[in-house]
């Protein structure tokens, strides 16, 4: 365990861990995208730069603006006095709690690890862009189809159809 | 311990956070973001898996982990869009009073 993974994985979890528990929505999703650029810091010490650009990119650039521009749409000033976790909330915290031993008792007793790390392979864009365009090319046009189709549902569900009838 | 499996104790960390940020907010849009965090946390799998596994020239885990993000791309917007309509009706983003249903 390098010291660079610890520093990264306790920025990740405190940004993950303070953007689910933080009172103002807002103060949510900026604590959201340091765990983003946390975990995109990741990517970059595994070896997976275009990955890494590309959650940079799509999380910190374009969704978490996206769920700040969603929140300031629906304010309400009247729920702001809420609280913010529901009644239920120990129950949520059990269930949680319980995934997490599973999967880490699973994990932490698993044999199936190789204890030599493998040499860095070099992944770069050429390589990506390659295999995009050759082997993957037909899941490439169906991802393009699929966020053309959602970039229109999007919009449409979202369109106020008030303004629509007039 | 190697390290693979620490990036996988930290991605189940991450998993079981969005999980309770899932089961436990009010907000709807908080509740959205937890689950991009649950698929935040498949990611870092894949490209762990990828990382160390045996055939890392092959780029599986790179390729598929793009695609997961498109996908978790797309639905974070039709997810907010969805989320925006609601609010349109019910004025609230609030899933306790998102009651109409009850008897």
């Amino acid at each position: 365990m390098t010291a660079s993974f610890m520093v990264l994985a306790l920025l990740t979890v405190a940004g993950m861990a303070a953007a689910m528990g933080l009172r103002n929505a807002v103060h949510c999703v900026l604590a959201l995208t340091l765990g983003f650029a946390g975990i995109a810091a990741l990517y970059l010490q595994l070896g997976a730069q275009f990955v890494g650009l590309a959650q940079i990119m799509v999380y910190v650039g374009a969704v978490a603006i996206l769920a700040v521009f969603a929140i300031m749409m629906t304010h309400n000033p009247e729920s702001a006095n809420l609280p913010v976790f529901s009644s239920q909330w120990i129950v949520g915290c059990i269930v949680a709690a319980a995934v997490f031993a599973v999967l880490a008792r699973a994990i932490s007793s698993s044999a199936a690890f190789t204890q030599v790390l493998p040499p860095q392979p070099d992944a770069t864009v050429h390589q990506i862009g390659d295999s995009l365009m050759h082997r993957y090319i037909l899941p490439l046009e169906i991802m393009g189809l699929l966020l053309t189709a959602a970039l229109i549902g999007a919009v449409v569900i979202a369109m106020d159809r008030k303004e629509e009838m007039k | 311990m190697n390290s693979l499996q620490n990036y996988l104790l930290l991605s189940s960390l991450l998993f079981s956070i969005g999980l309770a940020g899932v089961l436990i907010r009010r907000n709807a849009i908080l509740v959205l973001i937890g689950i991009e965090l649950m698929l935040n946390a498949a990611n870092i799998n894949f490209i762990a898996f990828w990382r160390f596994g045996p055939d890392p020239s092959a780029l599986t885990g790179i390729i598929f982990a793009l695609f997961s993000i498109s996908v978790a791309a797309a639905e974070a917007a039709v997810g907010l869009a969805i989320i925006l309509a609601a609010y349109r009706h019910s004025r609230t983003t609030d899933l306790d009073q998102m009651d109409s249903l009850k008897g």
